[in-house]
């Protein structure tokens, strides 16, 4: 080191020694700053990329049933889609039934379900009968055994499935789906229950973002103005909600909203509504919408409170001495130099609410559903993952959607969270 | 008095925020139309609240505050029609220049002509004509010092307001900035309320300076009158550089009193606020009307004195001496070759005038 500082000046006049040397006691740096955030690039690396990529991929994987299907959907694209399929085809199914493993053939039939609902018990009744068949042709014995077999309509179902990617779930998810010729329709009137999840999930979640932004404002507002001692008491009670479990809160909010909850019995005993007209409070959209306001208003509370707290009160007071009406300087002075908290609120509470999930499960009822409700089903009820990861793509999309409309109209750099 | 003489008056107002002490007391003052007044004095002195209460924003707990004669205290802030230059500035961040400027005109329902008009006419009285399209951030200084002014007399209020306006700014463009308020004043002839802590401000701009400390006003008057007959100790110490002794009085005869210090020296002094033989007084004697080795003849105080420290400042020597007892006493000897000898602990004679020496109240 010591050499190379005595000998520095004298080579610095090419200019390389210098760079040479710099570029050196940097890359110490920088493989320090590297190693310090390796542990944490590391636990997003595994809980939250890679996740999320096996999930996208998911939303659209249809190879599974290749790798058990394989020679049947070979010859399957041969076939000229009338009528039905050719002997061949026939015999390549027959074999690669036969030969799969159980749960190899239990997996493929449902994805072949998603696509025509009776393939799974098709293929579980044709398992058990396939034994009685000792030679081909094979077509003939297997309409026998099911008359399905011989029913077109099957057979076009597994056209969609040739491919090793699919926007089934995108389009199941969005109450489209392919019809037996591979054209994209929409799914029958009795069957349609994502677009209108979707459009009650967007509705939820400005309106609570609405009410967030109305309840929180005022308090923010406070907060920012008061005395320093008032407003630590206030800002205790806008986190004291953020201290107490989302399960304890959500079930405290169905003690008091339930028909014969709190609520309902002291509006009874006021006399102001009458004990057989109670009102429905919860188990509906009411429910959500009234839960989630309370959850989420911290979230709103404490951007706004950040950002009204730079504003100098000398503006205001510059707006009255120049001749504005209180109302008129809030509107003009204040609340244009709080549009970034507004805005970074916002988008947080709306970003948290269109995925929110607990509460709508507890509070929701029937009508009170959310997509998120939804993913949670398919995830652990009917297993269909391909769904899951396809609405909860749309979802993502959204969320990256708003976010870029929000970077171009108010910009990224505004958002104040603290 | 007319009201052209007490165009602001302010009767009897005190203000207390606590309900426990006061911090403007019993508080009367007229300012004319046309004067710039200044209020100075140390922080938490009360002169910001009073500019406040004539803005508006604080209510007077007891006494009324008069704008053209007429009581303004139930009148809100919006209603005054009164200019303000905050601290900071308070230019409204998200609006360009030319709207900030707009604003209070837009406010009073203008026409878009007349207020296109009037704004350019305001920023070219503070040059600044080619800014209008700015944000407030993106100028300096001084250029959001001149809008904050521009807007405070865009609406040609019937006074302005100014609550430490150059504070923020570099001396040297403080002192610009000084001038030119002073100027803009001279020239559109409005009344200005000028607030400040800084002496050599008040002096500079003002007609009249109000001295506040602890509430009150100590003493109102021209700048020269303040700092060549201050009433008080207070304004003494606070206005420019003052030697001060502790003495107690000896004897008084007609304006004159002599006052004897602690070591016993007797020193000759106007009577300005003692009232009795053997009361402690505090002289006040500023360090320029001190001379050193001059003919003893022309002078009633005349004290040997210990030279304690000297500091060279270009044009005179600022000289720390121990006299009277008082080894603080600072001397302003002008840089010439008759001073030439002066050294650290030599003895020298010093001399000044009984009329340039106050006997003034002692605070203990």
């Amino acid at each position: 080191m010591s050499s190379e500082t005595i000998s520095g000046p004298i080579l610095t006049s090419d200019g390389i020694p210098l760079k040479v040397s710099l570029r050196k006691a940097e890359k110490r740096n920088k493989i320090r700053a590297f190693l310090l955030v390796l542990p944490l690039l590391a636990f997003i690396l595994i809980t939250f990329i890679i996740p999320i990529g096996d999930m996208l991929s998911r939303s659209v994987d249809d190879r599974y049933i290749n790798t058990v299907f394989p020679k049947t959907f070979e010859v399957f694209k041969k076939w000229d889609k009338q009528d039905l399929p050719p002997e061949e085809v026939y015999e390549t199914m027959f074999f690669e039934i036969n030969a799969a493993k159980g749960y190899k053939i239990g997996k493929s039939s449902t994805r072949m379900n998603y696509s025509k609902s009776g393939w799974k018990s098709l293929i579980k009744k044709s398992q058990r009968k396939f034994k009685r068949i000792k030679e081909g042709p094979y077509k003939e014995q297997m309409i026998e055994i099911d008359k399905r077999w011989g029913d077109p309509l099957y057979w076009k179902a597994l056209g969609e499935m040739v491919d090793p990617t699919t926007m089934g779930y995108y389009l199941n998810a969005v109450d489209l789906k392919y019809d037996s010729n591979k054209e994209i329709i929409a799914q029958p009137e009795n069957r349609r229950i994502y677009n209108h999840t979707w459009i009650k999930t967007f509705k939820v979640s400005l309106l609570v973002t609405l009410f967030t932004l109305m309840l929180g404002y005022p308090i923010a507002y406070l907060l920012a103005t008061l005395p320093l001692k008032y407003s630590n008491l206030l800002m205790i009670c806008v986190l004291l909600p953020f201290w107490t479990s989302l399960l304890v809160r959500t079930v405290a909010w169905m003690i008091i909203l339930q028909q014969n909850g709190v609520f309902n019995n002291l509006m009874v005993i006021a006399g102001l509504i009458a004990d057989e007209n109670r009102w429905k409070l919860m188990y509906n959209e009411t429910g959500t919408i009234i839960v989630m306001t309370q959850i989420l208003l911290p979230f709103m509370v404490l951007p706004l409170y950040s950002v009204m707290k730079t504003i100098s009160p000398s503006y205001m007071k510059a707006a009255l001495n120049l001749g504005a009406s209180p109302l008129h300087a809030f509107w003009k002075v204040y609340m244009p130099n709080s549009l970034p908290g507004i805005s970074a609120g916002g988008l947080l509470v709306f970003i948290i609410a269109i995925g929110y999930f607990i509460t709508p499960e507890l509070v929701g009822g029937k009508d009170g559903q959310m997509i998120g409700n939804w993913i949670a089903y398919h995830l652990k009820t009917t297993l269909n993952w391909g769904l899951c990861a396809a609405l909860g793509s749309i979802l993502l999309a959204v969320m990256l959607v708003f976010y870029w409309v929000y970077n171009k109209i108010i910009g990224v750099e505004n958002i104040k969270l603290g | 008095m007319s009201e052209k003489d007490s165009f602001v008056k302010f009767e009897n107002v005190d203000k207390s925020y606590d309900g426990e002490s006061l911090v403007v007391k019993g508080l009367n003052l007229d300012i004319p139309q046309g004067e710039f007044l200044t209020m100075l004095g140390p922080s938490g002195s009360g002169k910001t609240t009073t500019l406040m209460m004539l803005a508006g924003f604080e209510t007077p707990t007891s006494g009324e505050i008069y704008l053209g004669g007429e009581p303004i205290s139930s009148i809100p802030p919006y209603k005054r029609g009164i200019g303000m230059v905050f601290q900071n500035y308070a230019l409204f961040p998200h609006m360009t220049v030319n709207e900030n400027l707009a604003f209070p005109l837009e406010v009073r329902k203008l026409e878009k002509s007349e207020v296109d008009e009037k704004v350019h006419k305001a920023l070219s009285m503070v040059e600044l004509q080619d800014f209008g399209t700015r944000m407030p951030l993106q100028l300096s200084g001084g250029q959001q010092q001149r809008v904050a002014l521009a807007r405070a007399l865009v609406f040609q209020p019937r006074l302005v307001l100014m609550d430490e306006p150059l504070g923020a700014l570099d001396k040297k463009l403080r002192e610009q900035m000084q001038y030119e308020i002073k100027h803009i004043h001279e020239n559109i002839g409005i009344t200005v309320v000028y607030v400040t802590h800084d002496q050599s401000e008040a002096l500079t701009m003002s007609n009249r300076i109000a001295v506040f400390n602890d509430g009150k006003i100590q003493q109102i008057s021209t700048p020269d009158v303040l700092y060549e007959k201050p009433d008080n100790s207070f304004v003494a110490q606070f206005i420019g550089e003052n030697n001060q002794i502790k003495g107690k009085v000896k004897s008084m005869n007609g304006k004159n009193c002599v006052v004897e210090t602690d070591n016993g020296d007797e020193i000759v002094s106007l009577k300005i606020n003692i009232n009795s033989v053997g009361e402690t007084s505090l002289l006040s004697l500023r360090p320029e009307r001190v001379w050193v080795n001059v003919n003893e003849k022309n002078y009633e105080n005349n004290f040997e004195a210990k030279v304690e420290e000297l500091i060279y400042l270009g044009d005179h020597v600022r000289t720390r001496v121990k006299v009277c007892g008082n080894d603080q006493f600072i001397v302003k000897i002008p840089n010439s070759s008759d001073h030439s000898d002066l050294k650290e602990g030599a003895t020298v004679k010093l001399s000044w005038k009984a009329g340039d020496t106050r006997a003034l109240d002692f605070k203990a």
